[in-house]
């Protein structure tokens, strides 16, 4: 059969030991980086990105995917230990997690936290390898206007889905994708607000933006908020969960799975979303609600299973489309680009070992985080305990010499830092910089796509809306905007993400 | 709930959104200057798109998304801004310019203890002890083992200051 074809190349190429140290290394880090705070997925891919360089882009990306779903792993372990959730996506987590930890089963919620993840990340790898290949096929058959239609509903999706305000988003968007066309443009050559300057030839990094604005701007965010945090642990013991545990966490596990598969597939829909979704549906139908917030294990096994599922299938709109749902899918389209892979449904097809191998070695990294991690909780537990003040100059290095190494040039550092600025400034009046990168990733696409889309239509702009999968896409974008400037949808986003 | 007032056209208007106010006015000022440096940008038609139809068509729907912001902030109440961490903001920054100006002529060596000492004041946390010397002693190290002598990243480790002073296998 196809599919065991599939992956059993996916898996001879995940398992040769480079990939497999490199995968390693990359939940490891990952790991690192969720349970310390202040440092997120997106900051630590960008600052690894020019290391990167030098690998085969099989193992980059397996590397870098390993660095996003580890994350999701650290960060549940400090939700759950010390009450931090690391990352957005385990907020939910935290509210039961703790409670079960200061009632002395902090071991049975990290294993279970730990194994619903591991079920969806098992799961997920199926669904990918069942859904990316006739995904894939039908976007083969996109020409350039579906492929503009569908940037603009993964765009206005994105945002939809995400938490803040909508006429912010769209206007980081914008912004990103002018920031995008800085550069020569390749269709006519002209350099286009480069003010003469010959680094800016080849337009801003987006490395250079993405550090700049996740990496420094949020450490100054931090450094307004800082506090001296009490971490006070108590000794995690007894791992195993009891019976009446598994029993429990079954149902809210394959419930978590199934809505974090659906809501990872949308655009912007990822992890948070998810986990928040999980977490309310199990209040609504788990007959053990009334424990919800003093410490039912429901609690972590539906968000755990729901953010590891919803992680895992951002990835389907980024292999079979070349659309970044999030951050660090956008990092890793970026990544492709420069190591020559060019994003979209081709890759498939193209390069199929790069594609399986990087789907089965989400799953080899799962297993990995499994194994690896409820051992070495004292480990985390200890780094957990690192003051912000010797962490945060620490990280200010790697991304000097980070952004150094992409062109070997002081000119990218001066950049990191005005997007620090910039990335800080507009995070005080609420505008995200997760939105800004989407655009900036998408910018030059979507301005070639259309302009070959008009090209073929003799400059009518109607080409969008007479093709039918074109239309439908407009349709949905439209639709999704509509939905969200209505109060009664809004209110509900709204309190989607206020569930505490 | 703090209000400032300001005089438009003439009358009086409020500011209820502080927030809405501020990212519009910069929504407009970054689209201007969008529109004004790429105004001599080829438009082309539409069949044949020039280097300035895509730039400039986002610049105007930047434009009226800032007017948007900004009219939406006299309408509707919104968060204040409060308080901006101007002075951290200023240290980060001018920790990585003193990086990036110091690193060619001084080298690694010089630059990153200034990256790091100049950085650490922006946290009211830090202490200047023998632990934060080691640390830093270590991180220093550790980056010249590690990038530039392990990943080869062409950092001069002493700058071109010291061309001749030290030996060569000591700048790479």
């Amino acid at each position: 059969m196809e599919l065991f074809d599939n992956l059993w190349l996916g898996l001879s190429t995940a398992m040769t030991p480079v990939n497999l140290l490199y995968a390693l290394m990359g939940v490891f880090l990952g790991t690192a980086i969720g349970v310390l705070p202040g440092l997120g997925p997106a900051a630590t891919i960008a600052m690894l990105l020019p290391a990167t360089f030098a690998m085969p882009p099989v193992t980059a990306l397996i590397m870098l995917a390993g660095i996003f779903y580890g994350a999701q792993y650290g960060g549940s372990t400090t939700a759950i230990l010390v009450n931090l959730p690391g990352e957005t996506s385990s907020v939910v987590t935290a509210i039961d997690g703790y409670q079960m930890a200061r009632q002395g089963k902090a071991g049975r919620a990290l294993a279970v936290a730990a194994l619903a993840s591991f079920f969806a990340g098992t799961v997920c790898t199926l669904l990918i390898a069942l859904f990316a290949p006739p995904l894939a096929e039908v976007a083969l058959k996109f020409g350039p206007a579906e492929y503009f239609s569908l940037m603009v509903l993964g765009l206005i999706a994105s945002i939809v889905l995400a938490n803040g305000s909508i006429l912010h988003a769209l206007g980081m968007i914008i912004l990103g994708l002018l920031l995008g066309l800085i550069g020569t443009d390749v269709n006519s050559g002209a350099q286009r607000y480069t003010f003469g300057l010959p680094e800016l030839a080849d337009g801003i990094g987006f490395v250079t933006v993405a550090m700049g604005m996740f990496g420094i701007g949020e450490i100054i965010a931090n450094l307004e908020h800082e506090s001296t945090r009490d971490v006070s642990i108590k000794e995690v013991k007894g791992l195993w969960p009891t019976r009446d545990d598994f029993k429990r966490s079954i149902g809210p596990t394959l419930r978590g799975t199934a809505l974090g598969s659906v809501l990872g597939i949308l655009p912007g829909g990822g992890a948070s979303l998810a986990a928040f979704g999980a977490y309310a549906l199990e209040k609504k139908v788990s007959p053990n609600r009334h424990e919800f917030g003093k410490g039912a294990i429901e609690g972590v096994a539906a968000p755990e299973s729901a953010n590891n599922a919803g992680a895992q299938m951002s990835f389907i709109p980024m292999l079979t489309l070349g659309i970044p749902a999030n951050p660090v899918m956008a990092l890793m389209i970026g990544a492709m680009i420069i190591q020559g892979v060019q994003p979209g449904p081709s890759v498939m097809n193209e390069q199929p070992a790069l594609f399986w191998g990087l789907i089965v070695s989400m799953w080899l990294g799962n297993l990995m985080l499994l194994v690896l991690n409820l051992p070495l909780i004292g480990m985390w537990v200890k780094m957990i305990t690192i003051p912000y003040r010797y962490l945060f100059p620490a990280i200010l290095v790697f991304c000097a010499i980070g952004v150094f190494s992409l062109n070997n040039a002081t000119f990218d550092v001066y950049f990191m830092a005005l997007f620090g600025v910039i990335g800080y400034v507009f995070k005080k009046l609420d505008c995200e910089p997760a939105p800004l990168l989407l655009g900036f990733i998408l910018g030059p696409m979507m301005e070639e796509f259309l302009r070959r889309a008009l090209l073929l239509s003799k400059g009518d702009p109607m080409v969008l809306v007479t093709r039918p999968i074109s239309a439908t896409m407009l349709a949905l974008a439209g639709i999704l905007l509509c939905l969200v400037l209505l109060p009664a949808f809004s209110k509900t986003r709204e309190e989607a993400f206020q569930e505490e | 709930m703090r209000q400032k007032h300001y005089i438009l056209g003439g009358a009086l208007v409020k500011i209820r959104a502080e927030k809405d106010f501020a990212a519009g006015v910069l929504y407009i000022i970054l689209a201007a200057g969008f529109l004004w440096f790429g105004r001599d940008y080829k438009m082309g038609a539409a069949s044949r798109m020039g280097p300035g139809y895509f730039p400039l068509t986002l610049g105007w729907i930047l434009f009226g998304f800032g007017a948007i912001s900004v009219v939406r902030s006299f309408l509707t109440d919104g968060p204040v801004i409060g308080g901006v961490a101007w002075k951290k903001l200023a240290i980060i920054t001018a920790a990585i310019l003193a990086f990036a100006i110091l690193l060619p002529k001084f080298g690694l060596i010089f630059a990153l203890p200034a990256l790091v000492l100049l950085s650490s004041l922006a946290s009211e946390q830090s202490e200047y002890d023998l632990k934060l010397l080691l640390a830093l002693v270590g991180l220093v190290a550790f980056c010249i083992i590690v990038f530039v002598k392990g990943l080869g990243v062409p950092m001069p480790i002493f700058g071109s200051l010291f061309d001749g002073i030290v030996p060569p296998s000591w700048q790479r």
